[in-house]
Formats: C-alpha cells, sequence, structure tokens
C-alpha cells in the first residue's frame, strides 16, 4: 500500500522532468542495448558452432596415430601408421565404459556407376559408426557384423554421393564400383550438412573396415578409431584408460612421447568456443563500464533532484514522513530510472540484434539469462548510485529544508 | 481536563560559532483542549523557537514538555516524526504546498505516513471531507498555482486536519495574504476552533491575534504577558464592516 504510493510519487517526480529523466535513462539504454545486442549476436553465432560440434557425434571419443619423424623432418598427428585393428578390438574388450567402437580407414577413391563417376571419400568403419555418430539412414540398412566378418561387398552411401552418381535419386541396391571392387548399396544416410570446418560430410562411402583394409585400401593400419563411451561424465575416465591401454600395447614409457593422441568432442568444442568466450568476457567488460557511466549520471541526477526538492523534503517531513520514508522515495525514483533505462535497453539491444540478423542472416538470440543478469544490473545500480542522494535527503533537517528557497 | 500543550521550564540553547544563543529561556505554559492562542513577539523573541519545539520540530535543550499527554523532550527522530503525523497539523506562512499536486494530492499526503492502513478510496474520502470543511470542495483537482493565496491557505488547512491531530499549529498563517483574505482565513481558524479543535497561532500582527481567545506576549525568551483577549473580533463581523466600507467607497467615488 505505502510501497505504491511512493511509486507513486517517484514516477510523478520523474515525469515532471521528463527531458532530464530521458537524457539520464539515456546512459543505461546505450550500455544495456550495446551489451544486450552483442550478447545477442555472439550467442548466436556460438549455437551454431556449438550445433554443428553436436552433429559430430554423441559422447564421442577419437584416437589418431602419433607423430611421425622421418630423416629429421617431424611429420603432424596421423602421418604414423601406429594404430592397428588389434588396438581397436582390445579398447572394445577390455574397457567398461566403451559402448561402441569404430576403426575406421579412409581413402579418397574414384567411384563410378553406371556411366557416371565421382571422387568421394571411402570410410572402412564397423556397424557401430551410424550410433556413434548420431547419423540416421533415410532408406535401407547398415551392414551387420556377419558382413564386416566376411568382407562383404556392401556400402552405405551419403547424400551427395547419391546426388552425383544417381541424378534420378534411386540408388538403393544398385551397384557401385569402388577401386574396382563392386559394391552393392544397402543404405543411403540422411543429409548431415557441414562440419565445423565446413566440409561436406555427405561426400562419402561407408563400407565395412574388413572390405576396406582388405579389398578396397589393402591397408594394416587405421587412420582414426571412434570410442563412444558410456556418459559425458565417463569421459574423462574412457580418455584416460584408452592412453594406459595404448601406452602398454604399444610398449611406451609411461610420461613419455606418445606415439597416438586422443581428442575429445569436448576438446574440439573448446577450440571452437574460445574464441566466443573471449567475447564474451570482452562484453562483460564493456556492460560493467556502460553501467558505472549509467550510474553516475543517475547519482548525479538525484543529488540535483535532491538539492532542488529540499523544501519538499521539509514538507513532507513536517507532516510525519519518517527519515526512512524519505530515504525509500528517493531509492526507488533512482531504481524507477534505472530500471525503466535498463528495460528499454533490453528491448532496442534486441530490437537491434534481430535487425541485424535480419540484413546479414546471422543466427541471433538472446539467452534469457542475459535479460535477468541486465535486470538485476539495472537495479543494483540504481540503488547503489542512488543510496547517497537519498541518504543525504533523509537527513535533512526538517527546520533547515522548510525554510530553503 | 489535561492539556493539551504542558511546558515546564522549557530552554533552548544554540550553540553558533562562539557565543550561545539563549533563545527560549524558561518558558513554562499550558494550552488546553479548545484554545486559540496567539503566541506574538517582535523577531529575535523566541517564538519561531518556541513554534518549532511546540511542533516537534526541534528538542528543547531542558525542561519537559508533554504533548496530548506524552513526553516529548526524550523521543528520537522517528517517533518525532510518528507525533507530528498523528498529534500536529501544521499551516505555514508560505502555504508549503506541493507543487504539480492537486489539492486533493496534497491533502492526502500526511495520511501516507501515518501508521495506520487505509485503502485508497477511505484516503480519498477523508481528503474530500477535509476540504469541503474549508469551503474548497469544489477545488479538489486544481493545482496549487490554479488557486488563489487564501485558496491555497485553506488547501492547507485542510491537509493539516486530515489526520485529526489534537493541535492545529499556524505560522503567521496570514503574512503572505491581503488584509480581507486574512479575515477569512482567521475565520476559518474561528470556526474549526468553534467546533472544538486547539490552535496555536504564531502572528506578530497585533489585529490578527485579536481574533483568538488568548494571546501570549514574548520578548528575550521569556513570556512577558499572558491574557485572555478582551474585545474578541467575530471573522462574519469584520468582513461585513470590510464589504460596507468597500461598498461606501464605490457610492462616493
Amino acid at each position: 500500500m505505502r510501497i505504491f504510493a511512493t511509486l507513486r510519487i517517484a514516477l510523478r517526480a520523474l515525469r515532471r522532468n521528463k527531458m532530464r529523466t530521458i537524457l539520464t535513462m539515456l546512459g543505461m539504454i546505450i550500455g544495456v542495448g550495446a551489451v544486450i545486442a552483442s550478447v545477442s549476436i555472439t550467442s548466436g553465432a556460438k549455437q551454431q558452432v556449438e550445433n554443428q560440434i553436436a552433429s559430430l557425434g554423441e559422447n564421442m571419443l577419437l584416437i589418431f596415430p602419433g607423430s611421425y619423424s622421418s630423416s629429421g623432418a617431424r611429420l603432424g598427428w596421423g602421418n604414423n601408421h601406429t594404430l592397428t585393428l588389434d588396438d581397436a578390438l582390445a579398447i572394445q574388450t577390455q574397457l567398461q565404459g566403451v559402448t561402441a567402437v569404430s576403426p575406421e580407414n579412409n581413402t579418397r577413391v574414384q567411384i563410378i556407376a553406371g556411366n557416371q563417376n565421382w571422387n568421394t571419400r571411402v570410410q572402412g568403419e564397423s556397424p557401430e559408426y551410424l550410433q556413434i555418430r548420431q547419423w540416421p539412414l533415410a532408406e535401407g540398412e547398415m551392414f551387420d557384423d556377419q558382413q564386416v566378418r566376411t568382407a562383404a561387398k556392401v556400402c552405405v552411401v551419403g547424400q551427395t554421393d547419391v546426388k552425383e552418381l544417381f541424378p534420378d535419386g534411386d540408388a538403393l541396391g544398385k551397384l557401385i564400383n569402388i577401386s574396382g571392387v563392386p559394391c552393392q548399396i544397402i543404405g543411403v544416410l540422411q543429409p548431415k550438412g557441414l562440419s565445423p570446418e565446413g566440409q561436406d560430410q555427405d561426400d562419402l562411402v561407408i563400407v565395412p573396415y574388413t572390405t576396406e583394409l582388405k579389398r578396397i585400401n589393402r591397408e594394416d593400419w587405421l587412420d582414426i578409431i571412434l570410442v563412444q563411451a558410456v556418459s559425458q561424465a565417463a569421459m574423462p575416465i574412457v580418455q584416460q584408460e584408452i592412453t594406459s591401454l595404448l601406452i602398454q600395447r604399444h610398449h611406451l614409457k609411461p610420461g613419455g612421447e606418445q606415439d597416438f593422441i586422443v581428442r575429445s568432442q569436448e576438446d574440439i568444442a573448446e577450440a571452437a568456443t574460445s574464441t566466443a568466450r573471449v567475447m564474451g568476457f570482452l562484453l562483460a567488460g564493456v556492460a560493467a563500464v556502460s553501467l558505472v557511466v549509467g550510474g553516475i549520471g543517475i547519482m548525479n541526477i538525484m543529488l540535483v533532484s535532491v538539492t532542488e526538492r529540499t523544501r519538499e523534503i521539509g514538507i513532507r517531513m513536517a507532516v510525519g514522513a519518517r527519515g526512512g520514508d524519505i530515504l525509500v522515495q528517493f531509492l526507488i525514483e533512482a531504481v524507477t530510472l534505472s530500471l525503466i533505462g535498463g528495460g528499454i535497453g533490453i528491448a532496442s539491444g534486441m530490437g537491434i540484434s534481430s535487425f541485424v540478423s535480419s540484413l546479414t542472416h546471422w543466427p541471433t538470440f538472446t539467452p534469457v539469462m542475459w535479460i535477468v543478469i541486465a535486470s538485476l544490473s539495472s537495479a543494483i545500480v540504481g540503488i547503489i548510485s542512488g543510496f547517497y542522494p537519498a541518504w543525504k535527503a533523509s537527513n535533512l533537517d526538517p527546520i533547515d529544508a522548510l525554510r530553503y528557497e | 481536563m489535561n492539556p493539551v500543550i504542558k511546558l515546564e521550564d522549557i530552554r533552548k540553547t544554540y550553540h553558533t560559532g562562539e557565543v550561545d544563543v539563549h533563545a527560549v529561556q524558561g518558558i513554562s505554559l499550558q494550552i488546553l483542549p479548545g484554545e486559540f492562542v496567539a503566541i506574538m513577539g517582535a523577531s529575535g523573541s523566541g517564538k519561531s523557537t518556541l513554534m518549532n519545539l511546540i511542533g516537534c520540530l526541534d528538542r528543547p535543550t531542558s525542561g519537559r514538555f508533554d504533548l496530548d499527554g506524552i513526553d516529548i523532550s526524550t523521543l528520537d527522530r522517528n517517533a518525532l516524526a510518528d507525533i507530528r503525523n498523528q498529534k500536529i497539523g501544521f499551516v505555514f506562512q508560505g502555504f508549503n504546498l506541493l507543487s504539480r499536486t492537486s489539492a486533493l494530492e496534497n491533502v492526502e499526503m500526511p495520511m501516507l505516513y501515518s501508521h495506520q492502513s487505509r485503502n485508497a478510496r477511505a484516503q480519498r474520502e477523508r481528503a474530500q471531507r477535509a476540504l469541503e470543511l474549508v469551503g474548497l470542495a469544489q477545488r479538489a483537482g486544481h493545482y496549487p498555482n490554479q488557486l488563489s493565496g487564501g485558496q491555497q491557505q485553506r488547501v492547507a488547512i485542510a491537509r493539516a486536519l486530515v489526520n485529526q491531530p489534537a493541535l492545529l499549529l499556524a505560522d503567521e498563517p496570514t503574512g503572505n495574504l491581503d488584509s480581507q483574505t486574512s479575515i477569512e482565513i482567521m475565520g476559518v481558524f474561528q470556526k474549526l476552533n468553534d467546533q472544538g479543535i486547539t490552535i496555536v497561532m504564531v502572528t506578530h500582527e497585533l489585529d490578527i491575534a485579536r481574533y483568538t481567545k488568548r494571546t501570549v506576549v514574548l520578548r528575550d525568551g521569556k513570556i512577558v504577558t499572558d491574557e485572555p483577549v478582551n474585545a474578541r473580533l467575530r471573522a462574519e463581523t469584520e468582513l461585513r464592516h470590510l464589504q460596507e466600507a468597500q461598498q461606501a467607497i464605490k457610492l462616493t467615488a
């Protein structure tokens, strides 16, 4: 009841000096608006990257072969032939937290179907590959363990290959020639789009890893071992266990140089979102500075207002307002000022970001958390910057205040 | 009957710089309910200080002050504010209305600070009744700058009355008004006093003091005379005389 009355007094006081109120709010509006706009834009970008990384697979660990030194020139990761099928089998059979493993050997080859040909990436995988990558089939089915054992001449193809080799779209059951090995298409993958690096993920053919190793590529080493951990929480442990197991299997010294490397999806996500995080810190800094500037503006105006209204304060005290009533009145005025400013700031920030979005087609979105943060910090700025003027007002002597001209 | 105001050897000393100013030097005074008292004196006589003390805006240096049976001299700032709200209605020389705030809302203001909760409608009705009491019911929605000086002072009186105080305290209420309006305002006071409201008024104008029932004259912080008003003036009669005189001037002119 009393709070409402005080709020009405505060709003009236703010309405009385419209121009001044608007100019004071402008500090908050610009500060909060700029922060919300940039947060919306970077959040949109960050979410896009995260979506792409999530499309890599679920709880996935990747094991690459180690670096390789050849006559003094050190080659990068992946250029050595240290990962074997036995390593993959050991990981699958000996480690607890592992739900699926796919030993991958890949190669780029020319594939032919009828009178069409196309250069694509052929991957030898286990039947669990699609489960690890969270990649459903559009039609047909994945090869099974039996087909792996017999190195069956079957394959599952991506959408890009279907488009390039079978313009009429009907690929299931057809034969394609992969490096002279005719393979029957038993499944077609759903489209997955671009990887975070911009690669076309749908441009591939998947065959049983035995078929790849024995018939197509004729190699006996693996390029990648894909491992799915049982849960997000288990990933660091599984990563640790894989490292220990491979050190043991490769007869390496613990703590010495390793001939393999284990990467988790998080590592990849980390790299991709670190820019966004730096951006976020920068924004927080800008936000803090702009809120301080806005707060100083509010404090300044509140001090002027207290001086101007000394007589009013005296009258209110004479008719029975306590110091606390006066304090609350001016505090509410300051908080109202900063909250309305913050609110307009949030709205205009969202407006700006959706305008930018419609102009550039960047995805933008405003996290609810940031709206809460912006509102809370506006209120806090109001309380802090309004407190000193309000305290000064509440401590006026009623006799002096009444006499003030 | 218990006195509304009971002062016992009240003293007030201001420490300004090196010299102590003894503004009030041992005043004892009793004012009973229903009285209409004028406190008079030249400037520097201590009447403003006494008025601030009675109005609970200030505390005495020594002495005892009971207002409506409550010992004031020991209360803190907040308790004094509550006493001002509940027991005292102020009327000032300069009206002291809040600008850009309607007459009705000005009258409602003291109720905002009273600790009994009333809903907004009850407050509004109460303020409206107080305005009726001073004859301004038709001007409730007007802003102070749309009202004449006399009307503004009536709004101030309505504001002073709205919490039904034990005491109406007026500080030079006619100081900013012309003589006819002054008499009108004294008429309002006399009417309220006839209804039983206790009024203490500080003034330096002798003819204004003659509308009250009792005059207390101060000099150098002490009471020099304290006597009932002989030949008390009635505002209605005086207004009639004034109008007749004005009529006569018009006729001769």
